[in-house]
């Protein structure tokens, strides 16, 4: 569910055009955008404190055979959410898991830690070396 | 509980200010008999009317008691969001389908805060503008009749005991099928 | 106070609104900014914006400070007014700083630590000479440079001294915390709810609070213990799976600074922590937040309270800017009346006054 929160509904549709076609489905609740507060700890790891609110869109359906499906994903996308509420439902079915795993989430995953990878190694790139300092002590 | 689930409002917004204005008629007016458009869909054995109220009013601010089983609870804190409480004293609303907590059960809110009382929604066999209760009080110009089928006994003398606590004391919101009225605690009921 | 109740005036309010909307809108010869522009290249802006505004979309702060025409105290009114017209689906769990997919992360404290110092995306070591090439529109920047990021973990530096146990712990709990925006705010106030509003308060208003805990209005001898800013993933646990999922990332900084502590009765001398936790890249925020935060624990720890930093009624009753901006641009409404007797008390008290100078 992490890989289709932090997924784009373009980015979860051009996965799905390589993919044999979703299963129809009703909606039971939503898309709907509202809030969820955001909540950190005192001091980093102290008790929780409210510190804001984070526009959330969630979605919850039912496919033909009665399976349920629920999807919440920050932001307002309200195709991201009912998109991947579909995609929560056909991944409980034991036989297609593998394949839905293996035409949608994996390369979403990839792609995003690929994103995560970029981003640690320009960190990285940004570490300071103290060497100079090292050898003039 | 997910095989069973069903949806809620088709347009959560329209749909429930619909509602919410049916329920604000039915509280300006005592006895003056509401009707709901469409209800969801619900479980048995919550009725269109009932269903619609809950889902109007309660939320994630408000902790209901219910007697309707636990997949009409289900349903219910799905869609609205709202904490189910296993004391009626602990409820904002309380929704009953067969005999209702007595109503010196339920929170009548206290003389700072009578808004912090609970609203009992009772969900009865059938209701009618003709016969039955004769209904007196505010937004009431004579006396409104209310033919309430399926009230539990005495329920008129627990509700004079309820209107005694005024400021404090229960609201009342009936239903039966889509059809809806309303007893605010001002109201006085006598057995027609 | 009284106002008087006003008719008229609807047309020139519309023309108002007409001449504020080709104000906003510049020059038509200009392309106009989209939305995403100013989200992307505005980014510190918009973070502003959902700090201040406590609530975290960038579409819609970017939204708020076009409309707003860049004044962003107005943008964050309006992402507040906003959010009034959602529902709350619940709470996150708290969020894991400890685990941040870090860009940035510093101290003053330590040279050596673990995971070391990375300078992330700063301003610090910038020469503060206006760029005169970014007037020119030219290609984008080249991409940064990456290097080999390994597998350094980041501890917290407040974990180091809490080690040698030369950190104060935490109150720990999991009670719920109380809510600014379901109750109002009631001093005494408790360490969360005192956090909750200064994360939303006014970055200029925290900003001079925390220097003048600087420069002696109160005790104050602050070190940066850490700073980092980077991704933290957002966790519910929605009743109908009863289990944690993850709603997506959103970025934090977060700034532990750290206090001595001169130990009381019960407690020996140690450091004690100041806490600031902001959306967005808000490192000035976060640092004043930390500040006001350890200035505020003055009555906690047993310390002489003096400074208006100390003093929770000062501080969290005129932190919020959109509160302030209400009362303070409230003096534009018509007082005509409230007026009228001040200018009859003039006339009397002027007339009296002439008059005695006269005998």
């Amino acid at each position: 569910m992490g890989v289709l929160a932090r997924a784009t509904a373009a980015e979860i549709l051009a996965r799905l055009a390589e993919a044999p076609a979703l299963p129809p489905h009703r909606r039971l609740r939503g898309p709907e955008t509202g809030l969820v507060m955001a909540r950190g700890r005192q001091g980093g790891d102290g008790a929780p404190f409210n510190l804001g609110e984070v526009a959330v869109t969630r979605c919850s359906v039912r496919l033909e055979d009665g399976t349920v499906g629920h999807a919440y994903a920050s932001g307002r996308d309200a195709r991201q959410a009912e998109l991947a509420a579909v995609l929560d439902a056909v991944l409980q079915d034991p036989a297609r898991r593998a394949a839905w795993l293996a035409a949608v989430i994996e390369p979403l995953a990839a792609a995003q830690a690929g994103r995560a990878a970029s981003q640690a190694a320009k960190a990285a790139a940004t570490r300071v070396q103290f060497l100079t300092m090292a050898t003039m002590r | 509980m997910s095989a069973t689930l069903t949806a809620g409002f088709a347009d959560p917004a329209l749909d429930a200010q619909r509602c919410f204005r049916a329920v604000l008629e039915a509280m300006a007016r005592p006895g003056r008999v509401q009707r709901i458009a469409a209800g969801p869909e619900a479980p048995p054995p919550l009725g269109p009317a009932a269903a619609t109220v809950l889902l109007t009013l309660a939320d994630a601010d408000t902790p209901v008691w219910l007697d309707a089983g636990p997949q009409a609870a289900a349903w219910l804190r799905f869609h609205a969001g709202c904490p189910i409480v296993a004391a009626p004293g602990e409820a904002g609303f309380a929704l009953a389908c067969g005999a209702p907590p007595p109503l010196h059960d339920l929170a009548p809110g206290s003389e700072e805060e009578p808004q912090r009382s609970a609203t009992l929604i009772l969900q009865v066999a059938f209701l009618a503008e003709e016969g039955g209760w004769r209904l007196t009080g505010p937004g009431i110009e004579h006396e409104h009749r209310l033919r309430v089928d399926g009230a539990p006994p005495g329920f008129a003398a627990d509700w004079a005991g309820n209107r005694a606590l005024f400021p404090r004391g229960i609201d009342l919101i009936l239903c039966a099928g889509d059809r809806l009225a309303a007893l605010p605690r001002t109201t006085r009921l006598e057995i027609g | 106070m009284a106002y008087v109740a006003v008719k008229g005036g609807e047309r020139a309010i519309e023309a108002a609104h007409a001449w504020l909307a080709e104000e906003r809108r510049g020059d038509p010869m200009l392309p106009e900014l989209t939305v995403p522009q100013i989200a992307q290249q505005l980014g510190l802006a918009v973070d502003r914006v959902m700090a201040e505004g406590a609530c975290h979309d960038r579409g819609l702060a970017a939204l708020a400070i076009k409309q707003a025409r860049g004044d962003l105290i107005e943008a964050a009114f309006l992402l507040r007014a906003y959010r009034t017209t959602l529902p709350r689906f619940g709470a996150s769990l708290p969020l894991d700083t400890g685990a941040m997919r870090i860009r940035r992360r510093i101290s003053a404290t330590y040279k050596d630590l673990p995971g070391g110092q990375v300078l992330g995306p700063t301003f610090d070591y910038t020469h503060r000479l206006l760029d005169f090439a970014l007037a020119a529109e030219g290609e984008p920047p080249p991409p940064a440079p990456e290097a080999p990021a390994g597998d350094a973990t980041m501890p917290r530096v407040t974990g180091i001294l809490a080690r040698e146990g030369l950190m104060a712990s935490e109150a720990p709990g999991e009670a719920e915390p109380p809510d600014l925006t379901r109750e109002p705010l009631a001093c005494p106030a408790d360490r969360p709810l005192r956090l909750q509003a200064l994360a939303r308060g006014d970055e200029g208003f925290l900003l001079a609070l925390g220097y003048s805990t600087q420069r002696g209005y109160g005790n104050a001898h602050p070190f940066v213990g850490e700073i980092r800013l980077g991704e933290v993933a957002v966790e519910i646990e929605p009743p109908e799976l009863g289990f944690p999922i993850e709603i997506g990332e959103i970025t934090v900084t977060e700034c532990q600074m750290v206090n001595q502590f001169a130990g009381s009765r019960t407690e020996p001398p140690q450091f004690t922590r100041g806490y600031g936790l902001v959306f967005g890249h808000g490192e000035r925020k976060a640092m004043a937040m930390a500040l006001v935060d350890r200035a505020l624990r003055a009555r906690e720890l047993g310390e002489e309270a003096t400074a208006p930093a100390q003093s929770e009624e000062f501080v969290l009753y005129h932190c919020d800017n959109v509160e302030a901006t209400g009362f303070v641009e409230h003096l534009k409404l018509p007082h005509y009346v409230d007026f009228q007797s001040e200018l009859e008390k003039i006339r009397q008290m002027r007339a009296t006054a002439l008059r005695e100078a006269a005998e």
